[in-house]
């Protein structure tokens, strides 16, 4: 059968998309990249780019960054822990992960935000590895009860004891990135299994405007030489580290990112990397920066449409909200997020599970936004015609009660066709009075215990569970970190 | 030995897995390989529905496995109810149902189901479709001695139907004779008790239970 026509949305025409492009070319020839970073100026300089080294700045030319942006990929697979199941990045594949790096987590009892501790990552890790719109973990919690020093790390390093699935993160200190990647290596055996088959991809945010800091370009050029693919994440606020317009801030952020694309590509030439956007609308009136804004989202969908013009694999921070609770206002946000990021065909979207402004992680926002990534994988799967005829040979079939509920063909087509949420209500409403009157936060919270009952621990985890331990504690003693958190029982 | 237990085994998955096309056929085999009829509706297909039953209320079957597994039920029936005549026995039915959506009331589809439920379950089933006038529905549990009167609505307009039917059995003084089930979407057990009925089930597997727990003796309500 023919395949089904993909929804898509699309915010600029082709003209608009050419002379965004052209001026990010002009931005970086002529205001330059502020580069924090010795080796990646080196690179630059080597590249016979034109360097200001006194304010740190490199004047990138057109050509340069067109040379490399033939370099890149146009897209990347990525390999759960056993290596087995396969995910492509790039076209108009879409797949979820939540939001990274939440400092807080809603307390499920008292409904404020309090301090993560290092049971609720390992609750949050357990639960995403049940969450089958969810494609990949993220590095999602800080935990305040592990020293600083090893923060970034001893994420990771919980995370391939617990998932399966493969992971976003990032460093938080220079120091972390090559332990972070001997973590990963040691996992797929040795370095060349890692580069054949990523099982994580490296955030890494320039700052806005225009500056790749001595970190980030580091994790550029370490993860590009290593073949882990880096997510490159320009943070413009509009009005405010940015320009104010939307096309503005998409020329700023075009520019960041091919700034960013050309360190990975001279580390090395073919190194993964996808363009990757998390902007917000800048409040004007209450200062604060806004993921669930419209604009946000519209910056967002743009970034994605000049990315997959240029061929390249994409994603953005969307399908998150600045509410403070697993309200109306998250499901609004986090819904429209959701929706519009798949209808704009972007590979990697972060956001499930996030509340206030990237700040906050929710258990029972995670298993509500499982749904609505549902939806939204639904909705740009389109209509397929499934049997030729299509519905014809059914009035033939259906006999005189005209009973479709009997029909194979019902049977075997409606799981395909329909999709079938966890905790959206569709109860009669004496079902629903019977189950105690839930609304979408009490639906989800039992949602959240039936699914981590489901959990089931990963053998290779267990088994790389003492060569993973070593690395992490001798890193940790290089800190100067004498004690690790306990490890609670996963 | 083996081989019998495997044959019993088969048709009770055909069943389980709803495959109406298959169970006729394992039937026979069964019947073949010289089990008694009666044997092989009490160690395979009640077995087998009942598991149906199990698996649409914990929520991994819906609608349309638990419809082709009362299908399949069916037509494993249909042999071996064949079967048993042959041989002179019958199978004791578990309870005579005389079963429609009321008055004004065309919606059949909760009703088509109860009624498969309560066929594949072992009970006789009269079935008189939608939009049943209340004397019909009397008229015809009194004729077949029917043990139960069972009623479908799905308006809010029309489920005072099922009330007006009895109000005619008490009018003729038979309200005795039967016992009442009613359901469809906008019932509830609080109207099922209003109107003076004696059962009321929210899903077409609930319904089996209470008519069986109606005809043993106890209460209707789930």
């Amino acid at each position: 059968m023919s395949e089904a026509l993909r929804p898509k949305v699309e915010f600029l025409t082709h003209q608009a998309v050419e002379q965004i492009i052209d001026e990010a070319f002009e931005l970086l020839e002529k205001i330059g990249l502020f580069v924090e970073n010795e080796e990646a100026l080196q690179l630059l300089e080597e590249a016979g780019q034109r360097i200001d080294r006194r304010h740190g700045r490199v004047f990138i030319s057109r050509e340069l960054v067109e040379k490399c942006l033939r370099l890149c990929p146009s897209e990347i697979k990525l390999y759960d822990l056993d290596g087995h199941r396969e995910y492509l990045v790039g076209r108009d594949e879409i797949h979820f992960d939540p939001g990274s790096a939440a400092i807080k987590i809603l307390d499920s009892e008292t409904l404020r935000e309090r301090e993560a501790k290092t049971s609720d990552l390992v609750a949050l890790y357990k639960l995403v590895e049940t969450l089958e719109n969810i494609d990949f973990q993220s590095t999602a919690l800080v935990s305040a009860d592990v020293s600083r020093e090893i923060a970034d790390i001893y994420r990771l390093y919980l995370g391939l004891l617990i998932s399966r699935k493969p992971f976003v993160t990032g460093i938080f200190r220079v120091e972390s990135l090559r332990p972070m990647l001997d973590l990963l290596v040691a996992v797929r055996g040795d370095e060349e299994s890692l580069t054949e088959k990523p099982l994580a991809i490296f955030d890494a945010c320039p700052s806005p405007p225009l500056k790749w800091s001595r970190l980030t370009a580091q994790s550029l050029i370490d993860c590009s030489r290593l073949g882990v693919p880096s997510e490159l994440i320009p943070m413009g606020l509009t009005g405010a580290t940015s320009p104010v317009t939307l096309a503005g801030t998409l020329v700023q952020q075009m520019a960041e990112s091919f700034g960013g694309m050309v360190i990975c590509q001279l580390a090395r030439p073919g190194a993964p990397v996808i363009f990757g956007c998390s902007p917000a609308s800048f409040d004007m009136r209450k200062g604060t920066t806004p993921m669930g804004a419209v604009e946000t989202m519209m910056i967002d969908c743009a970034c994605a449409q000049i990315a997959k013009f240029l061929n390249l694999p994409t994603h953005a921070y969307m399908g998150l909200s600045d509410s403070k609770l697993v309200d109306g206002q998250s499901g609004i946000e986090t819904a429209m997020g959701a929706t519009l990021a798949a209808l704009a065909g972007i590979n990697m979207i972060s956001g499930p599970g996030m509340l206030d402004f990237e700040s906050t992680q929710s258990l029972e926002k995670l298993v509500v936004d499982n749904d609505l990534c549902g939806l939204a994988l639904r909705l740009v799967r389109g209509i397929a015609l499934r049997e030729k005829p299509l519905a014809l040979h059914l009035f033939e079939q259906v006999g005189p009660d005209f009973n479709f509920l009997v029909l194979p063909h019902t049977r075997k087509w409606y799981r395909q066709e329909h999709y079938f949420s966890s905790v959206l209500d569709r109860d009669v409403y004496d079902t629903w009075l019977a189950l105690g009157a839930p609304d979408i936060f009490g639906r989800a919270k039992k949602e959240v215990q039936r699914r981590l009952s489901l959990y089931e621990r990963p053998e290779l985890g267990r088994n790389k569970a003492g060569e993973l331990r070593k690395i992490i504690e001798n890193y940790a003693r290089a800190c100067g970190v004498e004690s690790l958190p306990e490890l609670p029982e996963i | 030995m083996a081989n019998e237990k495997n044959i019993l085994q088969s048709l009770n998955r055909a069943i389980v897995e709803g495959r109406p096309e298959e169970a006729p056929r394992l039937a026979e085999e069964a019947l073949a390989a010289g089990n008694q009829p009666l044997e092989i509706i009490e160690k395979a297909c009640v077995p087998a529905i009942e598991e149906v039953g199990r698996l649409w209320e914990a929520g991994d079957y819906f609608l349309p496995e638990l419809i082709a597994g009362a299908e399949a039920m069916k037509s494993a029936m249909n042999v071996l109810q064949q079967a048993l005549k042959s041989s002179g026995q019958s199978l004791k039915s578990c309870g005579r149902v005389v079963i429609g959506t009321v008055e004004g009331d065309i919606h059949d589809i909760g009703k088509n189901l109860v009624a498969s439920m309560l066929r594949a379950s072992g009970f006789e089933v009269i079935d008189l479709g939608a939009d049943v006038k209340a004397e019909k529905f009397v008229e015809t549990a009194a004729r077949e001695k029917a043990d139960i009167i069972a009623m479908s609505a799905l308006l809010t307009t029309t489920m005072l139907n099922q009330k007006k039917v009895i109000a005619l059995l008490q009018e003729k003084g038979l309200r005795e004779n039967f016992k009442i089930m009613v359901g469809g979407a906008p019932v509830t057990e609080k109207f099922a008790r209003e109107i003076g009925a004696d059962g009321y089930g929210q899903s077409a597997v609930q319904a089996v239970a209470v008519a069986r727990s109606l005809l043993a003796g106890g209460g209707g309500g789930r």
